[in-house]
């Protein structure tokens, strides 16, 4: 029974959650989204890794730091952008993608120097 | 200044030999051929009038007849100076010196030009080399013209002035500014004032000319010399005409004695051994390399010979003694070994008046004691050399110094020639050397008795063969005798006992008499061998200059059995390193590497290439599903060609990155980015702020 009990509050939860993301505007999903990719290709890299070893470790952590600082600069963005975030009500959405944009070029150029 | 007058100076006549160095040859036809090779004129002329002059001169005094067709050439320049009026008083001098030489024909209004010029500048001379050329010019004019008055009135007060420039140590200064005084110097105001002498009318006062003697002998007073009797004249300061060279010093002071000498008609007295030693001097130079001292050379003998020098020249020969005794021969240290014997000549080659050479002495090299020996030398007339026949009876092979005399026949020569004395040639009397009685000997070491024996023949092939403890001794001996039967003393008599491993002992064999004995005590010698036991080569040196058989010989092996060595005992010296082995390869260095990363294998890496891709097309799928559009791309052109370009201009830097991974440094990178980024930052602005305004717009509304 509380088995039962736990599967179905894990449901229940579950079901809120999907409802309540579902609500959230568009470009906040799109941006999510991003996200996620970032950090599945970082996984697949770390599981290549473990698999051949690192050799080029210097490579290694390039790849895996662009993808983890390009998922981390969106986070960034998404706090930007999203309008019930009371503290940055006065940034124009735009501000805010050109600083993305700009801080990922940085990122890349850091990355690609780093990756030999 | 040239004159060719006779005998001005006594002297006692210079015969010039040396003692143990090199027998100095008169001029000779090496003297003629340098001349006519230094001297070649450069397209039919010699340069300058002063290089025709040093040329016509050599030639002249050589005596070679000029080859060289360069009178019309030289007498067409000598005129050319003499008519212009813009030479300096040396070019005339050198032309008129050119002229006396050639004797071209001249124009007596330029001649008469230049008379004016000289008297003019004697007038205002005040330095020596004034005082010089313009005597000097008027000199070579009364020789050459004898219709143009040149004659000084005024004498006295010039000799007076060249005088004050002259010093007490005998040297002149080059004028009263200049403090340094020199032997050239001295040379040239000696010219000077022998032209004085010559052209003053009325004559100069006797007064005058004893203190210009007394003079000359004060600058002799200054000569160098060195050891073996060559006397020159040098200079201690750098003159202001650049250093002069003592060949150029003694030459110019040589000039001066001569013209002084033709000028008066009185005699000088100067001291014979250093006329000599003058005469050695510049035949010492040989032959000499360059023109300019070719020229001094020749001239400077020129003088001399005015003063007859005599030189010997002293040449032995073997064929006259093979013929007395095949076993001796004898050379002399100039390893000259024609035919005959003495000659004796002039510096400059002439031949000598009648005389005779007489050897008074023999002494044996390196001793006092000499024998004296009084023998005249044959004179063949045919050659003209004296001929030393017979060696006195008791010469034997070694070192002789034979000492000459000249005698004169005609008493009154020895008033004009200068001979130096007794003249000393060192004479090696070589031989064949006897060597008899050569044994070789391993005695018992108490009782002396001979254990081996072996008998050598020296010189030629020997191997023995011995064998000895270091309780024994090895004794060598043999006699050495002169082809007289005299016992001879070698300078070398060494016995050397080489080891295997190459470290060698040296003994000298010592004698008494005729027979020479070395005894080596092994038990002695144990300590000095280092108590190396084995194979010992022996090998002989005996050897003189005047040994013709000299050897050094292997004669065999000795093997030698010593005690082992105590801890004590010295180390042999470490033998000497090949030393080209320093410099040959080394051996090959194996490198060792650190092994390579094990590389994952190419699938592999091309499966996972594959899988990272999968999460993009996720997103683009993702990107579908949840209906991500392009419908706020602005419409309208302005806008929209911002909004693209700045989209290029992202995919731009993009690519940037990707070619500075492949190809680029980072600092073309970032150049390129820097340009990149300013357009983009510009584009992305308007871009954004036309989004911005829109959605402004939206709001608003």
């Amino acid at each position: 029974m509380g088995r039962s009990a736990t599967t179905k509050d894990a449901h229940a939860l579950f079901h809120s959650l999907r409802s309540a993301y579902a609500a959230t505007p568009n470009n906040l999903k799109i941006i999510d989204l991003y996200i996620l990719f970032a950090v599945a290709t970082a996984v697949i890299q770390v599981a290549y890794m473990a698999i051949v070893g690192s050799f080029p470790f210097n490579s290694f952590l390039s790849g895996v730091l662009s993808c983890v600082g390009t998922a981390v600069l969106a986070v960034s963005l998404r706090i930007q952008v999203n309008k019930d975030n009371k503290e940055f009500k006065d940034l124009p959405p735009e501000r805010a993608f050109a600083d993305f944009v700009l801080c990922n070029l940085v990122l890349h150029l850091v990355i690609i120097n780093f990756l030999g | 200044m040239a004159r060719d007058l006779g005998i001005l100076i006594i002297a006692v006549l210079v015969l010039a030999a040396t003692c143990e160095s090199a027998v100095l040859s008169p001029v000779s036809e090496s003297h003629r051929s340098a001349a006519l090779e230094l001297f070649s004129p450069a397209d039919g002329s010699y340069g300058s009038l002063e290089e025709t002059y040093e040329a016509l001169k050599t030639f002249k005094v050589l005596g070679i007849e000029k080859k060289h067709d360069i009178r019309t050439s030289s007498c067409a320049s000598v005129a050319d100076t003499l008519k212009s009026t813009s030479s300096a008083l040396k070019d005339f001098v050198d032309a008129l010196r050119v002229n006396s030489i050639l004797k071209c024909e001249l124009n007596s209004e330029a001649v008469r030009g230049t008379q004016s010029r000289f008297k003019d500048s004697l007038n205002g001379a005040n330095s020596l080399i004034d005082f010089y050329y313009s005597i000097g010019g008027l000199v070579l004019l009364k020789e050459q013209m004898s219709e143009v008055d040149v004659n000084l009135g005024d004498a006295d007060r010039i000799f007076r002035s060249i005088k004050a420039l002259g010093q007490s140590d005998g040297r002149w200064r080059l004028s009263s500014n200049n403090p340094e005084s020199s032997n050239n110097a001295a040379g040239i105001a000696l010219e000077a004032l022998a032209g004085v002498i010559s052209l003053a009318t009325p004559q100069i006062g006797n007064s005058l000319i004893t203190t210009l003697k007394n003079d000359i002998l004060k600058l002799f007073d200054g000569i160098e010399r060195y050891d073996d009797g060559t006397y020159y004249f040098d200079e201690k300061h750098v003159g202001a005409r650049g250093h002069q060279s003592p060949l150029s010093s003694s030459a110019s002071v040589v000039r001066g004695i001569a013209a002084v000498a033709a000028a008066t008609s009185e005699t000088l007295n100067l001291p014979g051994e250093k006329i000599l030693g003058l005469a050695k001097f510049f035949l010492g130079v040989g032959v000499p390399g360059s023109a300019q001292d070719l020229y001094h050379q020749i001239d400077a003998l020129s003088y001399l010979e005015n003063i007859r020098q005599v030189l010997w020249k002293l040449t032995f020969f073997r064929a006259l003694y093979n013929k007395a005794h095949p076993d001796l021969k004898i050379y002399s240290s100039d390893l000259d070994f024609v035919a005959a014997l003495v000659r004796v000549s002039t510096v400059l080659g002439s031949p000598a008046p009648t005389l005779s050479v007489r050897l008074m002495q023999i002494f044996v090299s390196g001793s006092k004691d000499a024998s004296v020996i009084d023998q005249e030398l044959k004179f063949d007339a045919v050659s003209g050399m004296h001929v030393l026949e017979t060696l006195p009876k008791n010469i034997d092979v070694g070192s002789y110094v034979f000492s000459f005399e000249v005698i004169f026949h005609n008493p009154e020569h020895k008033k004009t020639y200068v001979s130096g004395g007794r003249t000393r040639v060192l004479v090696h009397i070589t031989g064949v050397i006897k060597i008899d009685n050569a044994e070789i000997v391993i005695l018992d070491g108490d009782r002396g008795s001979v254990e081996t024996q072996k008998k050598l023949k020296l010189p030629g092939d020997n191997t023995v063969a011995l064998s000895a403890n270091h309780l024994q001794k090895l004794r060598l001996s043999f006699d050495l005798s002169t082809p007289f039967g005299n016992a001879f003393k070698p300078h070398q008599a060494f016995l050397k006992l080489r080891h295997e491993n190459g470290i060698d002992h040296i003994f000298l064999v010592g004698n008494s008499g005729k027979k020479f004995e070395i005894i080596l005590d092994f038990l002695g010698l144990v300590e000095k061998f280092f108590y190396l036991s084995g194979r010992y080569n022996i090998q002989l040196t005996v050897g003189d200059a005047d040994m013709e058989n000299s050897f050094l010989q292997p004669l065999g092996f000795v093997e030698l059995d010593l005690p082992d060595a105590p801890e004590k005992a010295t180390r042999p010296p470490p033998q000497a390193v090949d030393p080209y082995s320093r410099y040959g390869p080394k051996a090959e260095i194996t490198h060792i590497f650190r092994a390579p990363e094990k590389r994952p294998a190419k699938e592999l890496s091309l499966t996972f290439l594959g899988l990272i891709l999968v999460p993009f097309f996720g997103f683009l799928a993702g990107l579908v599903q949840l209906g991500a559009n392009l419908k706020s791309f602005p419409k309208s052109t302005v806008p929209s060609t911002f909004a693209i370009l700045f989209h290029l201009g992202i995919a731009a830097v993009l690519a940037l990155y990707a070619l500075f991974w492949l190809k680029l440094d980072l600092f073309t990178t970032l150049k390129a980015l820097g340009l990149l980024g300013m357009f983009l930052m510009f584009v992305g602005h308007k871009t954004l702020s036309h989004l911005a305004s829109t959605s402004s717009k939206l709001k608003s509304v």
